[in-house]
């Protein structure tokens, strides 16, 4: 392999790096109007009487938008395939606001301070409604946070809304309390974990015109082009061909720009005023009024013989998906289906729950999607029965973890919101990465504590974790790819962007399958009207379904180039073979190069485009493997806790590009420990957000890490573009679970809320003493 | 009111609100290569140099800087290529919204301090957050870019 496999720079590398204009509002015409959106103060109220007129009559002011004069048409803002697992629950805007944040208003004007002026302006009379803000409370709860008869599901989900319930899921096989009975050692434990926030370093951005065609162009920060033209179209009640969506660079996503936030205003206002208008949120904005991850409480209890077989896991979780239920299914879905097949000797496993909606800030999705939650419950568990049974806790999992060439009755009872499928583990180097991961780490001296000094302690820990790669079935990419005269190629994906680098794999497996280096292959990317369909950036989907797409189109296009040689030879196909310059006859005869044969097509004999598209839907999700270690520093004075090393050995099959594989995997691990040492979520008594800035939401800063060790393992996943696997959201899973579990092993203190917190760990040393 | 900035060594008279921030005067001017991340001078995202040093733009009055000389990146295409070239070649780029802020500091950094180790690296970036890379890409680049070995 000569161009995947093989750390090309990122080709938007430079541009962005240097800060070329290339971000939605950078783009954004200088006299586009400024839209700004009017914020409930309340956790839960009904707009009794709303007065735009002081507002409008504002100098500057061009539109204001109420309830009361956009479509009403309920959709999903989930981005997500389509029917969707999220029920319609949203709309535009709506005379009940369901959480401090939701959008009351918004105004279109010639400037910010004008716009903001007339905010103030608008005079809004509420009736204030009775708040769910505890989410254990939330079912069944006199308040009905969705009493719209609008709001539907668009397949059975469970959805209940009159019960505050947005999804509910119960699964089993094998006969769990009887095998439990059976089990010479049971453990169970409960956990909560946050609403952690994607802080993408770009704000949620969009803006929108209207062209010469009379059609609505947004330009937006969006991981989701097509749905986002799918879900823009049927809350304004638009036919799809009026709308064009385009995905300049986005400055981070994480799952964060899957849905929609702002597409909707933007295009309101350029369809009535005629002007193209931009709506860029603060950063309190993104924190109030945008996702979050879910805050789940989960319960597990796992049963092992006598031998530290395990036999049975329970999961039973209650997952808060706040004021409106996008991704609510299916992340906890994923809490469930990819972390049970980990253990998949398991005869009993039985996994089920709720989602409740409350008058809090939505969640969404957010890289792990539901498998770090559902990770650290388990691999939390799992070092405690590994303690309860005696042994190492890395043995343990090396005994019971799934292996190469295995399955699990997981695959095919769960997928995302529907059945899952049927599959084997093709590739799998799980042990390895584990064996590797304890080498690098320094296990065999460092379990399972060390003292350091009088009042400090370390500790290490461990967790493994898997991930997919897209959602079988469901998720589709498609590529075109188109050859120059000059021989060099345009590739056209909807795959999307977002910082991933997946424009550079994509290319690399393009210029992989034609046999030319990648710097013949041109990329464009996302843009509704000039690239094929691909569902979008999420589900760790990129590279292995796009780049499937890819490859075929890849491979499609040598096949056109060497007809084209045939013909011109006058020889048939099978006598010729491109080397990724020239286009020969195999008997050394005839000959000629790329550049020649392509300028002769399309200027001087047998005048042709050759372009081709392919797209790929996966029948499987091979799942990437990855096997964390900890090492924490525990301050017995202050109760705080430093992280002294972080090691990962990744199975992604090949990484098509090793750098980026890489730094996908340290930013993965980094949002993982942030999540689980730093960002804690504070709220008001009314449901107000307070950690709403990085002053009050911290997250890690360089200073924060002192060491990741990433390595790869040799791995080749048959189904997979030269091998790959997924990479994007393996390495967010495991940091929950192995830092916890070092701390547990430095000072016996089992953290089961995140994040960790000096008092927290204070507190708990306190009562030990006790 | 009226403030004279000498913007990449060109100076400049422009009309500005009392509140304004030195970010939106500059942007407002053209120089997009400025983000903007917190609003609250947290994330360092919005850096540009004031007299060489680092400030954040966001926070910043623009009447302060009344007189002073600003630097971005487009005023130092130079350096910034030559630093950035080490953060390509490290695939230390993910999404680059952080970018232009990182490498105005590491310039400054470049200019004040003599051969800082790790630790003096970390110290002198750990006001420019990133969300992406996880830092490891960032401090290998820059290491390798200033010839720290250790």
């Amino acid at each position: 392999m000569k161009e995947v496999n093989k750390s090309v720079p990122k080709k938007d590398g430079m541009g962005l790096t240097v800060g070329k204009p290339a971000y939605t509002e950078d783009l954004a015409p200088q006299n586009a109007l400024t839209v700004k959106v009017l914020r409930s103060p309340y956790p839960f109220a009904r707009i009794k009487n709303i007065d735009t007129e002081k507002a409008e009559k504002l100098k500057g002011v061009k539109c204001v938008l109420t309830y009361k004069n956009v479509p009403r048409n309920i959709v999903t803002r989930a981005g997500q395939g389509y029917p969707e697992p999220s029920p319609h629950d949203k709309f535009i805007l709506d005379e009940y606001v369901r959480y401090i944040g939701d959008e009351v208003a918004a105004v279109a004007a010639e400037d910010e301070v004008t716009a903001v002026e007339a905010l103030k302006l608008i005079e809004v009379e509420y009736e204030k409604l009775e708040p769910v803000l505890d989410f254990e409370r939330a079912e069944g709860h006199p308040s009905i946070i969705h009493p719209e008869k609008e709001a539907h599901e668009m397949f059975p989900t469970g959805f209940n809304p009159s019960k505050n319930i947005a999804a509910e899921y119960h699964m089993s096989f094998g006969d769990l309390d009887k095998t439990l009975k059976k089990c010479d050692y049971v453990v169970s434990e409960r956990y909560y974990t946050q609403a952690q926030n994607h802080t993408a370093m770009e704000t949620h951005s969009s803006f929108a015109y209207v062209d010469i065609n009379g059609r609505l162009n947004i330009v937006s920060s969006t991981q989701t082009p097509f749905h986002a033209r799918r879900i823009v179209g049927e809350a304004l009640g638009l036919p799809l061909d009026k709308i064009r969506v385009i995905k300049p660079r986005i400055g981070g996503g994480y799952g964060g720009k899957q849905a929609l936030h702002g597409e909707f205003l933007v295009a309101l206002v350029a369809l009535r005023t005629g002007r193209s208008a931009k709506l860029i949120y603060t950063r309190e904005e993104v924190f109030e009024a945008t996702y979050t991850r879910h805050p789940m409480r989960i319960d597990v209890t796992i049963g092992a013989d006598k031998d530290g077989n395990i036999k049975a896991i329970d999961m039973e979780i209650l997952s808060n998906t706040g004021a409106y239920a996008e991704h609510a299914l299916t992340v906890f879905m994923v809490a469930g289906s990819k972390t049970l097949p980990l253990y998949n000797k398991a005869e009993a496993v039985r996994f089920g729950g709720k989602v409740v909606y409350t008058n809090h800030t939505p969640a969404g999705a957010f890289r792990g999607y539901g498998a770090v939650q559902g990770n650290f419950a388990l691999e939390a568990t799992i070092d405690k029965l590994a303690l309860a049974v005696g042994k190492d806790p890395v043995e343990f999992r090396v005994q019971n973890m799934i292996k190469e060439g295995e399955t699990s009755p997981v695959f095919k009872i769960m997928g995302e919101g529907t059945e899952g499928v049927d599959m084997t583990v093709d590739s799998c180097k799980l042990e390895y990465c584990v064996k590797r991961g304890m080498e690098l780490c320094g296990w065999k001296d460092k379990y399972p504590r060390k003292q350091i000094g009088k009042n400090k302690v370390r500790g290490i820990g461990s967790a493994i974790a898997m991930q997919g790669s897209g959602i079988p079935c469901i998720d589709m990419g498609s590529a075109v790819i188109k050859l120059n005269d000059g021989g060099f190629f345009n590739l056209m994906v909807g795959a999307t962007d977002i910082g991933t680098g997946s424009d550079t794999i994509l290319a690399q497996i393009a210029a992989e399958a034609l046999g030319v280096s990648t710097d013949k292959v041109v990329v464009y990317s996302s843009d509704t009207d000039l690239t094929p369909f691909d569902c979008g950036a999420y589900a760790s989907s990129t590279t292995y379904v796009s780049g499937n797409a890819v490859y075929r189109a890849g491979r499609k296009m040598k096949g056109l180039i060497e007809k084209a040689g045939a013909e011109r030879f006058g020889v048939s196909k099978d006598e010729v073979e491109f080397d990724g310059e020239f286009i020969r006859t195999k008997d050394g005869r005839n000959s000629v190069s790329l550049s020649q044969l392509s300028t002769e097509l399309y200027y001087s004999n047998k005048q042709k485009q050759l372009m081709v598209c392919e797209s790929f839907c996966g029948e499987v999700s091979p799942p990437p493997f990855l096997a964390g270690f900890a090492e924490v520093e525990v301050d017995l004075e202050t109760g705080k806790v430093d992280l002294i090393d972080y090691t990962a050995v990744v199975d992604c099959g090949t990484p098509i590009n090793p750098n980026l594989a890489r730094i996908q995997i340290e930013g993965g691990l980094v949002q993982g420990i942030g999540m689980t040492m730093f960002e804690g979520v504070k709220y008001g008594e009314n449901g107000k957000l307070l950690t709403n800035n990085f002053l009050q939401y911290r997250i890690p800063s360089r200073k924060d890490i002192n060491k990741l060790t990433v390595e790869f393992a040799e791995s080749y996943e048959p189904s997979g573009p030269f091998g790959a696997k997924s990479v994007g959201e393996i390495g967010t899973d495991t940091p929950p679970a192995a830092i916890t579990n070092a701390i547990y092993n430095a000072i016996g203190v089992r953290v089961t809320k995140l994040p960790v917190t000096p008092e927290y760990i204070l507190m708990e040393l306190k009562k030990k003493m006790k | 009111m009226k403030i004279n900035l000498k913007i990449n060594n060109i100076n400049r008279d422009i009309d500005v609100e009392p509140g304004e921030v030195l970010y939106d005067v500059l942007r407002r001017c053209g120089f997009t290569s400025i983000k903007k991340a917190c609003g609250t001078s947290s994330c360092g995202v919005c850096t540009v140099l004031l007299d060489g040093m680092p400030v954040p733009s966001c926070s910043y009055l623009a009447v302060k800087a009344d007189g002073h000389n600003i630097t971005t990146i487009e005023g130092i295409k130079e350096e910034a290529d030559r630093i950035g070239k080490f953060m390509v070649e490290e695939g230390a780029v993910q999404c680059g919204f952080c970018s232009p802020g990182f490498l105005l500091t590491v310039i400054a950094m470049e200019r004040e301090i003599e051969n800082p180790d790790s630790q003096g690296i970390k110290n002198y970036l750990a006001g420019n957050l990133c969300r992406c890379s996880g830092y490891e890409g960032q401090l290998r680049a820059v290491k390798k870019y200033m010839g720290v070995s250790e």
